[in-house]
């Protein structure tokens, strides 16, 4: 396509990004078929969340932070409540955690039914939106949406209801679901698994650009599992670290065009989420999701963000399979929760968020009272990496039209599965800049 | 489908203001109702679900979050003006939200406090409901909403009729389902008398007191329960704390906390 084509100037703007959680655009500037600049601005208001968590009570973090995003309240539901018990001193004991694990696959399986079925998947089969995907493929969107359904009437179980669950305390819950509720939820999660495992059959057939990234990956890591609610901080290039030591290492910026903070490791960008995690924890993946996965073509690593859908299908998989396990061996935790008592000190928290990790780290006083709140979601940490991306796949789609370029620079945006709510509510109180 | 009937659906649209993008997950929550949803209606703007833009006016706008910056400011005007009708869904387009709390601050606080550099942005001082800038036709509360009030509303607004949706308190949902009362029997801090019901009083079920999701009930006397909290040991900053969440602002709930706010 290049025969014949001459040097140009081109401009890919997209002034509000669709199918993505919140308010954001893109702009990118080619100038003689180099990209001289790539900014995806995110212009979602701030909402001050680690200013108004001053003066708080310690057992209200949970449900504060809850309300930073009601995609993956869950997420932010635990790393507040780890946060908090490390600072306390306070371990909860296996069967909460387990409860608190069953609660978070709920909240994966509808995040990432979402995500394949309604917000990315018409990317690659050239719909604008999951209405028109329906058109040509009633089955794959009612399948996307009965796993989805699946996802929230586990967190309803669990937790009380979908948006913002109201059971999960510091502590553990405020009351355990009786065996049968829990049981009852065994047929379905085997239908999800099955709906998952053919969600990986589906993705794992689309057309994916040839884009490779050479990505810094950064997840949690747990030495029995697949890490979701616990573990320590690993990367690819051999960091181990509490969540405290790398609250400590990771660097946020604020920088003109962005309100979310843009967070560096070591002054270099790096990747959570789905491809991180597979990268550095696919081998813990049980045997269906592990066999899912070869069989869908990927290797042990995935580089190529496009291929992500395939991944959080795999995901989707674990997931189910997860939480199959965890209701068939529920046992209710007696009492449900235990008492954390306040204490002066400063703790850290982090869990796996659908779309990466996301830490909190909290400075309490005698009296329970935060005293500083810091919060990194995952947007924000991938932010850098998303630009780099971008900046990938227009310099290897320099030969596509306008529209087509755009097209794949929104998909491109699409495969880390940016949460822009989460990530513009986090500003740095406690470090000023010259 | 013809598209001359396609241009005959009333047309929807969704939009975001300060929030935490919950209340329009509802939408997408409504997993068996969406398909027929979206045949009943013609989904014109919804960046959260499509690329598709239809320019206005709009039949029905539902809007999400709170105003929090002079650019939303204009940006809600221009809503109402593509509006024939407009509602606001949540505790941030009704009442200002979580972030609300700013409002309580002395002006400046948290923007001067937070930011590197304050001047890459323009927020307000104040988070504020979409009614105290533009006239709204119904505001449906909740952090986050009831997905089935939610498609209520829209059912009722496209037939133009008043939406069924009670203004009573949490205390009768528990009656409803029997649950004993958690403020009289073990004494439990309860916002339940004074919090409007739509929960289906989810909280008093598992052994937790309500804590004010959906806001102020229609007739709700928050001094009489303040007062009881007091006779049952609760210190005032910790009542001004209990009044002061996702609907801190409104009314009813601003009030209380302020007449128990030791500052």
């Amino acid at each position: 396509m290049t025969h014949g084509r001459r040097s140009e100037n081109r401009t890919v703007a997209v002034s509000a990004l669709a199918r993505v959680e919140g308010e954001g655009s893109l702009h990118i500037e080619i100038r003689n078929d180099v990209v001289a600049s790539v900014s995806l601005d995110i212009f979602e208001p701030p909402r001050f969340f680690e200013a108004l968590l001053r003066g708080r009570r310690h057992t209200e973090a949970p449900d504060i932070t809850a309300r930073i995003c009601g995609i993956c309240p869950v997420a932010y539901e635990m790393s507040a409540c780890a946060a908090i018990e490390d600072a306390c001193g306070v371990t909860v004991d296996t069967r909460i955690e387990s409860l608190r694990r069953l609660l978070y696959c709920g909240e994966w399986i509808q995040s990432h039914a979402l995500h394949v079925y309604l917000l990315h998947a018409p990317d690659f089969l050239g719909c604008q939106d999951a209405l028109e995907l329906a058109e040509l493929d009633r089955t794959a969107v009612e399948r996307g949406l009965q796993l989805k359904r699946i996802g929230n009437l586990l967190m309803e179980a669990v937790g009380g209801r979908a948006v913002h669950p109201v059971n999960v305390k510091v502590g553990g819950f405020y009351r355990a679901p009786d065996v049968a509720s829990l049981q009852a939820l065994a047929e379905p999660l085997r239908v999800a698994r099955e709906l998952a495992l053919e969600t990986v059959s589906w993705v794992g057939g689309f057309e994916f650009p040839d884009v490779e990234g050479d990505y810094r990956f950064v997840a949690l890591r747990h030495p029995d599992r697949y890490a979701i609610d616990s573990g320590r901080v690993v990367s690819s290039d051999g960091l181990d670290l509490s969540p405290a030591g790398f609250a400590e290492v990771a660097v946020e910026e604020h920088v003109e065009r962005s309100t979310a903070l843009h967070a560096r490791l070591d002054g270099l960008p790096y990747l959570t989420g789905p491809l991180a995690r597979y990268a550095l924890n696919s081998s813990q993946l049980p045997a269906v999701a592990r066999e899912a996965a070869t069989a869908a073509g990927l290797g042990a690593v995935c580089r190529n963000p496009f291929q992500s859908i395939v991944v959080r299908a795999v995901e989707l998989v674990y997931a189910c399979d997860e939480a199959l396990r965890l209701v068939e061996t529920y046992e209710p935790p007696v009492p449900a929760s235990v008492d954390v008592a306040p204490s002066a000190a400063t703790g850290a928290g982090a869990t796996e968020a659908p779309r990466g990790l996301l830490v909190h780290v909290y400075e309490l006083d005698g009296e329970g009272l935060i005293r500083n709140a810091r919060i990194m979601p995952p947007t924000s940490q991938n932010q850098l990496t998303i630009e780099e991306d971008l900046r990938r796949v227009v310099t290897g789609g320099l030969s596509l039209s306008d529209s087509e370029l755009t097209w794949r620079c929104e998909q491109a945006v699409r495969n880390h599965d940016p949460c822009i709510s989460c990530a513009a509510h986090f500003l740095d109180l406690t470090v000023k800049r010259s | 489908m013809t598209s001359s009937i396609d241009q005959q659906l009333p047309t929807l649209a969704v939009w975001k203001f300060a929030s935490c993008d919950g209340c329009q997950l509802s939408l997408l929550d409504a997993e068996e109702e969406l398909l027929s949803l979206a045949g009943r209606v013609q989904i014109a703007y919804f960046t959260e679900m499509t690329k598709v833009t239809v320019a206005g006016p709009y039949d029905l706008s539902l809007v999400e979050g709170s105003i929090t910056t002079p650019d939303d400011v204009e940006r809600i005007a221009a809503v109402r003006q593509a509006s024939r009708r407009l509602v606001t869904i949540g505790a941030c387009a009704t009442a200002g939200g979580i972030q609300g709390l700013r409002n309580f601050a002395a002006s400046g606080e948290y923007a001067s406090a937070v930011y590197a550099h304050p001047e890459y942005l323009a927020t307000l001082d104040t988070s504020t409901p979409i009614s105290a800038h533009v006239p709204v036709d119904y505001e449906l509360h909740g952090c986050p909403i009831d997905k089935m009030q939610l498609l209520e509303v829209i059912t009722a607004q496209l037939a133009g009729r008043r939406p069924a949706i009670p203004g009573h308190s949490v205390c009768q949902e528990c009656k409803a389902r029997g649950t004993v009362c958690l403020l009289v029997s073990k004494g439990v801090p309860c916002l339940g008398p004074v919090t409007r019901a739509g929960c289906g009083a989810l909280c008093p079920s598992i052994d937790r007191g309500c804590f004010g999701c959906f806001g102020p009930a229609d007739t709700a006397n928050t001094a009489a329960l303040a007062a009881r909290l007091g006779q049952d040991g609760m210190t005032r900053v910790d009542i001004s704390r209990l009044f002061r969440t996702f609907n801190a602002n409104a009314p009813a709930f601003r009030e209380e906390s302020l007449t128990h706010d030791p500052r």
